[in-house]
């Protein structure tokens, strides 16, 4: 690889890093302010502008508080938990395309920084090592209620990344391609050639998952503060407790960005051909790729204060009773329609 | 006779959930967009309705003395028993023969009934619309004559905290 190359990885690799950070920022704010707002109240607004610098306030807050090992507590798990859970929610991104190509000092640069063949593998694998994360911070705070809500949120993610497993493998039928840019570019064109179109079903099986995936309302039982104090994170504090915060943002914002890519065309806007636009091609696309990334993202928040959390039979049931089989109905459904077209 | 009532029974657009998932979206995004009803209060004062029953004031005749006989009506029919007097002949010649040489409430065991209000032949004590008073001591949340009177100068317009909001606007 030549000089160029390399420092044009890197610059990917620090832009995103730093975006999905900074949007981590504005998902703290937007929580807040959001969840504020659906109750009628104003929330933060002292902090500079609006309150916008509330999340730096909140940050410095965290930083400067006393880090508490409790006693009887298994220290290396317990300082390692919470690395084992942000770092795979921050890695995840990486795959993740969200903007069409650009061309910059003679050579094209794709918008994402690994192309990996495998994407969709690689970032279900990833969200899966996050539960260990979970786990361990429960397992190891020696404390009952965060062995609970540990136990609770592996039971959840499992019964859950199956159903949305196979609602991806819908997908991938579509497609052919586990890439994410041939899933984007297999929903290039019209509007109704997005996925949320062609599979409703899938879509819908899909988002649900993920809102039990990431631990969000109405799933969120391993931390359901009603019956386990605090779950998983009862015993952290300090910066240690902030990074369970970000870790949920961060796999909020890949939830939300993975929801995009491949059910409604990533950077696609419809009708238009990004790629023979220039620059300006990519300006529309990657600010159509936030759009809609924003929108699934305040979808978290909105959920949230809309509906109650699940019992935790009612969980299981919903993912083993309902979403599997329909899951799997949707699968045959595709198939079969593929066999048939494809035999015409 | 005995009426039979039938159980709702749901129907299959029912039991999918997710047209009443999308009903209650629908509702929380009304309220997201609604007048939000926070009052920020060190900035703007919420304005008690008419009859709020908050700080005691003692009213004064226009020519500036004071109303009250010191009859001692409120502090009998006080149930909290925080209203202390101690009368005395009056120092001015027309009017009023008594008047209080001390009138303490102490606000900390006030209930703020209103029953003193009541009772009072003179209408000499009010209560008025300021709910905040606060000190440091216990000893400063006990308020003498000529607080009370200083409390009736500044509400006697009964734009105490409409005021205040018209002044923190101009500030800005």
């Amino acid at each position: 690889m030549d000089l160029l190359g390399f420092i044009i990885i890197c610059v990917k690799v620090l832009l995103v890093f730093a975006a999905t950070l900074f949007t981590v920022l504005i998902m703290i704010y937007a929580e807040r302010r959001v969840s504020a707002f659906i109750q009628g109240r104003l929330g933060p607004n002292r902090v500079g502008p609006q309150g916008l610098l509330q999340p730096i306030a909140d940050g410095i807050k965290f930083l400067m508080k006393e880090d508490i090992i409790p006693a009887g507590v298994d220290k290396p798990i317990f300082i390692l938990a919470p690395a084992i859970l942000l770092i795979p929610a921050l890695m995840t991104f990486a795959v993740i395309p969200f903007g069409s190509d650009i061309t910059l000092f003679g050579r094209q640069i794709p918008l994402q920084v690994a192309d990996v063949n495998v994407g969709i593998l690689y970032v279900l694998a990833l969200t899966s090592i996050g539960v260990y994360g979970i786990v361990l911070a429960g397992w190891s705070s020696n404390n009952k209620y965060s062995l609970l809500g540990g136990l609770r949120s592996a039971a959840q993610l499992i019964s859950y990344e199956l159903a949305m497993g196979l609602a991806v493998v819908s997908i991938i039928l579509l497609s052919g391609s586990l890439k994410l840019n041939d899933i984007i570019a297999d929903q290039q064109g019209y509007l109704l050639s997005w996925n949320v179109f062609k599979q409703p079903l899938a879509f819908i099986i899909f988002l649900i998952a993920v809102y039990a995936e990431t631990n969000r309302l109405p799933f969120d039982l391993s931390e359901a503060e009603q019956e386990l104090v605090g779950g998983y994170h009862t015993e952290y504090s300090s910066i240690k407790f902030s990074m369970f915060f970000m870790a949920e943002y961060a796999n909020m914002i890949t939830a939300a960005a993975l929801t995009v890519t491949l059910f409604f065309g990533g950077w696609d806007v419809p009708l238009i051909n990004e790629t023979s636009l220039g620059i300006w091609g990519t300006v529309l696309s990657v600010s159509s790729f936030i759009l809609k990334m924003g929108f699934f993202l305040f979808l978290f928040i909105w959920v949230r204060w809309t509906f109650p959390r699940f019992r935790y039979d009612q969980l299981m049931k919903l993912g083993w009773k309902v979403m599997l089989p329909i899951a799997l109905l949707n699968i045959f459904i595709t198939a079969g329609y593929l066999t048939i077209t494809a035999l015409i | 006779m005995a009426t039979i009532i039938k159980s709702y029974e749901p129907t299959f657009w029912d039991k999918l959930y997710i047209p009443a998932l999308v009903k209650g979206l629908m509702v929380t995004i009304k309220h997201f967009f609604r007048r939000k009803v926070t009052v920020q209060y060190p900035d703007e004062h919420h304005i008690p309705p008419e009859g709020y029953r908050g700080l005691h004031r003692l009213n004064k005749f226009p020519e500036g003395r004071i109303k009250c006989v010191a009859c001692e009506m409120c502090s009998a029919a006080c149930p909290a028993d925080c209203i202390h007097i101690i009368p005395g002949p009056a120092p001015w010649d027309e009017g009023n023969e008594r008047y209080p040489v001390r009138f303490d409430i102490d606000l900390l065991r006030c209930i703020f009934c209103g029953f003193c209000e009541m009772a009072c032949p003179e209408e000499a004590i009010e209560l008025t619309e300021i709910y905040d008073f606060s000190d440091y001591t216990r000893e400063g949340l006990i308020i003498d004559k000529d607080g009370l009177l200083e409390v009736y100068e500044l509400t006697k317009d009964k734009n105490y905290y409409s005021r205040k909001n018209d002044n923190k606007e101009s500030e800005t």
